[in-house]
Parts: C-alpha cells; structure tokens; sequence
C-alpha cells in the first residue's frame, strides 16, 4: 500500500491490513443506512479491466466504487489473456490517456497487475483483482474480514483462529493471499488437499499441510473450501470429481464434526455437490453470503484509502 | 601484416607477434620494444578468439530480432570468431539449402565464421530425421544436429539421430526438456514458483532428459551434446556418463552461472528463458562442474527477440536472452574473479573445448607460429557497464543491463583482419 498499488496481500503491514479492515467496518455502517451512497470519491474514474470474466468480483467492485460516487468504466477484454502481450500494455496505455486513476484488474497471467505497476505504461493506482494463479488480495481481506466479525468481534487481531484452507492450493489465487494476510493477523492456517494439488515449494510457507480433511476438521474454527476446476480431472491431478468430492468435500458428516462455533466460507462461485454439499452451503454456519457483502465494504475502504478521498469524518 | 606487441598470454608469457595471410608469422618474447606501427598490448591479453556453440541468429524468417550480419558484429564485439547458429528459423534449418544460405551470409558479412547448425528432425516435429547427410555434405559442412527450443523427447528418434549421424562423425545437441513435464511451465519450479504463482518447470524434466540420453549414447556409442545445461543434477549425471567412458559434452550459459530464479519475483520477462532461470545451489553447482570440467564449455544460448515480444505481462512474453556480447565479461566474473578457473582454463571452455567438439579446425588454435590469426585483445583489469542501447545486437533484451562487468575486449582478428579496433567495429571489414 505504500506504493499506492493493493498487487499482493504481502504488501500490506499487519498494521494497514488493520486499519483496512476497520475502515471498512466503518464503511460498512455506513452504507448498511438507508442513503448507501457516499461523495467520497467524486470526480475519480475507476476502471474495471477484465481480461477474464467474473461477475461477482467485477460487480463487488463496481458496487463499491459507485457508493463512493466514483465513476465506474467496465473494460472486459474477454479472451485475450495470454494471447499477446500488446493486449495489457496497450490497453494500459488508452486507459492512461482517458485519465483513469484507479485500475482494477483481472488477468489470466500471474504478475500481471505487478506488470502494470511496475511499468510505466499507466500511473494509476492498480488494484490486483486476481492475477492467473498468483494473488487476490481484496479476497483476502474480505475473508480476514468475515473471520473476524464471526470469531474475534472485539479482539484486536486474529490470534488463534485455526483456518483450514481446503482444495486446489496450487492454482489458487485465493489460498496465496490468505496464507499470506491470515498468518499476518495471527490465524493458525492449514492447508488440506492431495499432493497434486499442493505446490512443490509449499514447504516454506507458514502453514501445517495435511492430505486428510477428517483428521483436520474437528480441530478448526474456519473451513473455507475452494472451487474446484473439472478441468483439473483431465489434467490427472485426481481421478474423477467423485473421488474429490468424498475425499476433499464438505459433505454433511464432515459438517457435523465442526466445533459448535466454527464456520464455513466459500469465495464462490460454488459448485454444489462437488467441493460443498447444499447442505453445507446453506447451513448456519456457513457465511458465504456475509464474505460476499463484505468483499463491497473491502473494496471500498481499497479504494478510499488508495485513492485518499475526504478524510472519512468529513464525508459522513 | 598486423603486429601487436607485449600481449600477455593466458599462462602469463609476454609476446609480440606479426600476423599476415590470415596466419601468425612470428611470435617471440616480447622484446619491450613498441613498434611505431603495431599495436600496444601492454596490459592486455591475447586470446584465441572465442568459439560459439549455441546462438540464435533468427534469420531466415525474423530479421526483425536479428540478422546473420547483425547477429555477427554482435559475436565480434563480445570475442568471438566463432559461432554456430541455431535450427530454429523460419523455414526450419532442416535442408541442406537453408544451411548453405545462412553460411552464405555469415561469408557475406565476413566478421566471424558462422556455422550453421542442422535440425534433428523435419520442422523441428520431432517426428522424421531430416537430411542430415545432405546437411552434412552441403558447402556448409554441417555437425552439429539440434531441435534446440524443442527436445527429440521421442527416444527412439533420439537413438535413430545418435547413430545415423555417426556416418560423417556428427554430434546430436539435445535441448533436454521432457515436455509432458513442462507444459506451459514458466520459470523454475520450487520455492519462487510457489509463491508467485507461475507454472513450474522442474529440475527434474531436464535431468530425466539427460539420464535417457547419456544411456543411448552409451548404448549406441555415439556424441552427445547436452545444450544448457542448468541443475545440480544434470551435473552429477553428465559427471558419472563420463567417468564411465561415454561420449557426452555440456555446456553451460553464461546466465545461467549468475543469475537464479529469486529475479524472477518481479515478472519482469527480461527474466523469461529456456531452460529456465534455476536456483542458487544450481548456479554453484554449475560453476564448480564448469570448472572441473564436466561441464565441457560456455555457450551464450544468444536468444534476441524484439522489444514487444519482452514489454509485456510474463505468461505472453518470449524465452530468451541475449548474450555474445557479455559471455566473457560474465565468465570472468564468476569464473576467474571467484578463482575457480585460470585465464588457461577460460581459453579451454570456451574456445579450444567448442572448436574440438564442432571440429572448427581453424578456431581455438594455441597461439604459436602458422596457427590461423582468430585472435582477441582483452584488458582484464578494466570494467565496463552494460547498456542494452549500445549492444550490437538487433535484440536489447540483455538482463544485464547497467551491471557493471570486467573485461573489456578492444581489439578482434579473424582470419588474420581486424575486425574489431580500439572496441570499434572495423568499416569494410566485411567485404
């Protein structure tokens, strides 16, 4: 954040991360009034580029910018991913001569909002949406977020909460910037999935491994299971989506051994009967549908702190 | 006639010597006396012009990256009189017709003798041996074979080449890559690739690669050449093919005995090459090997490609440095510098060792009276910094760029000509 970008959940001090969170809580309140909407960033043009579809995280984001009366341009380059690389320079470019001064994007490339960054192709804040199989740290923080408004309401950080991340670890943009943002903030973070799917390297980071989801489960305060891509069966990394869901799925046994408090999140968008059952997703204790409010209340403090809008006193 | 006077040679004896017709004519102790018409060596070295066994010269088909006579003044102004220009142009280097062409250029430009070398198989499909007796009979005498950018992965291809080239004593270069281990894998796989979320290549696919062929070469006792080599493995495994007698050389790139894949953190593609980028424990496995011997020789794996091919996100950019023109630089600086090697052993891996195993007869001589004049001038003691904008090369895609690196090359001969001067490329030199 020091750099005026939000690129990786590492760039962001337990301190920032904090006050990110807190901010949004305010936020939150805020917007949870019957005039959601706040002048905060009028007269600045954010930008939503892209370069793979997500609805949810794009609308999220949209959402956010619009309560802070910013303008919104969507820019969905659909399938240009990793075609060729004029594509996001140029592109980066025309955004630049349009006077954009928030990007936020999203991009089948790993290091591709650090590319923006980086180079001089566009001065606008950069905000990583998702980045191939590298980060999305908006996500991070909603969960962060979502974990500590369930399980340390009045605590100052996470210390102590045991977090089992659940699913395809390697290709996951979702697990790096929790991994990095949770163990920030104190949570204990395991990591469940069958070897394929566990980066060669997993080694060094600060988590406990396991390959057992029923000897993991009882132990923990959150769940959070990731979306699993069926192309990954044609891929060998396991044998059929049936053998991922009983091994690696939150069906209702599992969901039965939870501890009384515990709770389950999703970054969604699910796929029902595979990784989570309908019955997980849709119980008590599940909080996908909170993860999803407050990823707006996220991404509007992302934006009000990287764009410094009014101080927020001032605008209430 | 050229004379130099009072150049140091790699064991440390002061000559002066008299070149004409393309041959030393006289070398003698130096007698301290300057001649007013030779050349002042003092505190230089002179150097059998350095020889190139692994570069990319892009043309036919991308002269926008690079040309054979770009690709040449590149080679003169990094020391070489020597290099071997890699299959993979467009058209595939795969005939004998495409092989004589690009010989026929590097004549044209005249600067340094280019070599072509001939694909392994048709197109580089990896599937049909191409003519390589053509190849081998053609003006431009073809040895060296290599699908280089792509691996003879299908092993019975790889046996069929080792043997069918041993007809005219050819010698496969296998770019070791096992490619269902390697799909769209984007840098080193290990610690660096975890984190930042880029599909690993690992250590592994070269070493299996390696493994399965130092045992055909063995079982059909034939050359094997492994191209750029990059682990720790790869080293231990080409160390005990030759202490069991079979016939394998390596080599290794200058980037790969410096830099690892901890550069890569910040996606910049400069980064981006084939094999890539490996770890720190790689690197001095690689130097030690280098120094030892078991890595046979430094090759640059000179790869240019123009400015949009690098200026873009990772995932969409191209593999490949450059690298002729900083190859001694960055030799001496991990190699000498650090005390692993003598200026004899530098002489030996990347000019005497390429000559000996492409057959280049008149390159990588020991300099002596009537040995052909492909000679360098170096200071040893003076520094220099790299600019990508002042590189011969076509290409500026250098990850070297501002560092400051020892040795500066003044003065080139080949073929007994001048055709580097005071670090100026000689007009005309190419007639």
């Amino acid at each position: 954040m020091i750099s005026g970008h939000l690129l990786s959940a590492a760039d962001l001090t337990k301190d920032e991360a904090l006050n990110l969170l807190s901010t949004a809580k305010e936020l939150a309140a805020i917007t949870d009034g019957p005039n959601k909407k706040l002048p905060t960033l009028r007269g600045k043009t954010v930008v939503n580029l892209f370069f793979e579809d997500s609805t949810r995280t794009r609308i999220s984001f949209e959402t956010a910018a619009k309560r802070l009366s910013a303008d919104v341009i969507n820019f969905v380059a659909k399938g240009s991913s990793v075609s060729k690389g004029e594509g996001l320079k140029d592109t980066a470019q025309t955004l630049q001569a349009m006077g954009a001064d928030a990007v936020v994007i999203r991009h089948g490339s790993s290091g591709a909002a650090k590319r923006l960054a980086d180079t001089q192709w566009i001065q606008a804040a950069v905000i990583n949406a998702g980045d191939g199989t590298h980060e999305h740290p908006t996500q991070a923080l909603l969960d962060a977020f979502t974990i500590k408004q369930h399980l340390r309401k009045d605590e100052e950080d996470l210390t102590g909460v045991k977090v089992l991340i659940v699913g395809d670890i390697l290709h996951s943009r979702v697990a790096r910037s929790n991994v990095l943002l949770l163990t920030k903030l104190g949570a204990e973070v395991t990591l469940v999935a069958p070897p394929t799917l566990l980066p060669v390297g997993v080694s060094d980071w600060p988590v406990k491994v396991s390959y057992d989801l029923d000897s993991e489960i009882e132990k923990c305060d959150v769940v959070m299971m990731l979306r699993i891509q069926l192309e990954r069966m044609a891929d060998s990394f396991f044998p059929t989506e049936r053998e991922y869901s009983r091994r690696y799925g939150l069906n209702s046994t599992r969901l039965s051994k939870l501890s009384k408090n515990a709770i389950v999140m999703h970054p969604g968008p699910m796929n029902r009967g595979l990784e989570i059952s309908a019955e997980s997703a849709d119980d008590l204790k599940s909080v996908i549908i909170d993860q999803v409010k407050n990823g707006v209340a996220v991404r509007m403090a992302v934006l009000y702190e990287l764009l410094g809008g009014a101080q927020l006193g001032d605008s209430k | 006639m050229i004379k130099i006077n009072n150049a140091k040679l790699a064991d440390a004896s002061l000559v002066d010597i008299e070149i004409s017709n393309g041959v030393i004519t006289n070398i003698n102790k130096a007698s301290g006396i300057k001649s007013a018409d030779g050349i002042d060596a003092t505190g230089k070295m002179l150097l059998p012009g350095l020889v190139d066994l692994h570069t990319h010269l892009r043309e036919p088909g991308r002269e926008d990256a690079e040309t054979v006579l770009t690709g040449s003044q590149a080679a003169v102004s990094g020391g070489y009189t020597a290099i071997s220009s890699m299959a993979n142009t467009n058209p595939v280097a795969d005939t004998a017709g495409v092989v004589e062409q690009i010989f026929r250029l590097g004549k044209t430009a005249g600067l340094c003798d280019v070599n072509p070398i001939g694909a392994v198989t048709k197109g580089l499909n990896g599937e049909q041996l191409a003519e390589l007796g053509a190849m081998a009979d053609s003006i431009a005498k073809v040895r060296i074979f290599s699908d280089d950018g792509k691996c003879v992965s299908d092993p019975l291809i790889m046996r069929r080449a080792l043997e069918y080239v041993k007809t005219f004593n050819g010698i496969i270069a296998q770019h070791a890559q096992e490619p269902r281990l390697t799909i769209n894998a984007q840098m080193n796989e290990g610690s660096v690739s975890a984190r930042i979320g880029l599909p690993g290549w690992p250590a592994i696919a070269e070493e299996a690669i390696i493994a399965r062929d130092i045992l055909l070469a063995e079982h059909v006792q034939s050359r094997l050449h492994i191209c750029h080599l990059t682990t720790a493995g790869g080293v231990e495994l080409v160390r005990w093919a030759k202490q069991r007698g079979i016939q394998v050389t390596a080599e290794v790139t200058p980037h790969h005995l410096l830099l690892t894949d901890e550069l890569v953190e910040n996606y910049d593609p400069i980064y981006k090459v084939n094999p890539p980028l490996r770890t720190q424990k790689d690197v001095m496995a690689l130097r030690e090997g280098l120094a030892e011997g078991v890595i046979d020789i430094v090759a640059t794996d000179h790869a240019p490609h123009p400015a949009e091919d690098k200026d873009c996100e990772w995932q969409a950019a191209a593999f490949g440095m450059v690298g002729l023109e900083t190859s001694l630089s960055v030799v001496i600086k991990t190699m000498v510098e650090s005390k692993l090697m003598s200026w004899s052993d530098l002489v030996d891996r990347m000019s005497v060792k390429p000559a000996q195993i492409a057959g280049y007869e008149n390159q990588g001589q020991t300099i002596s009276k009537l040995s052909p004049a492909n000679l360098i001038l170096i200071d040893p003691a003076a520094s220099w910094q790299v600019e990508r904008d002042k590189l011969k090369s076509k290409s500026k895609n250098t990850p070297f760029d501002r560092m400051t690196l020892p040795g500066v090359i003044s003065d080139v001969i080949y073929n007994g000509k001048l055709v580097l001067s005071s670090g100026k490329l000689v007009n005309g030199s190419n007639e």
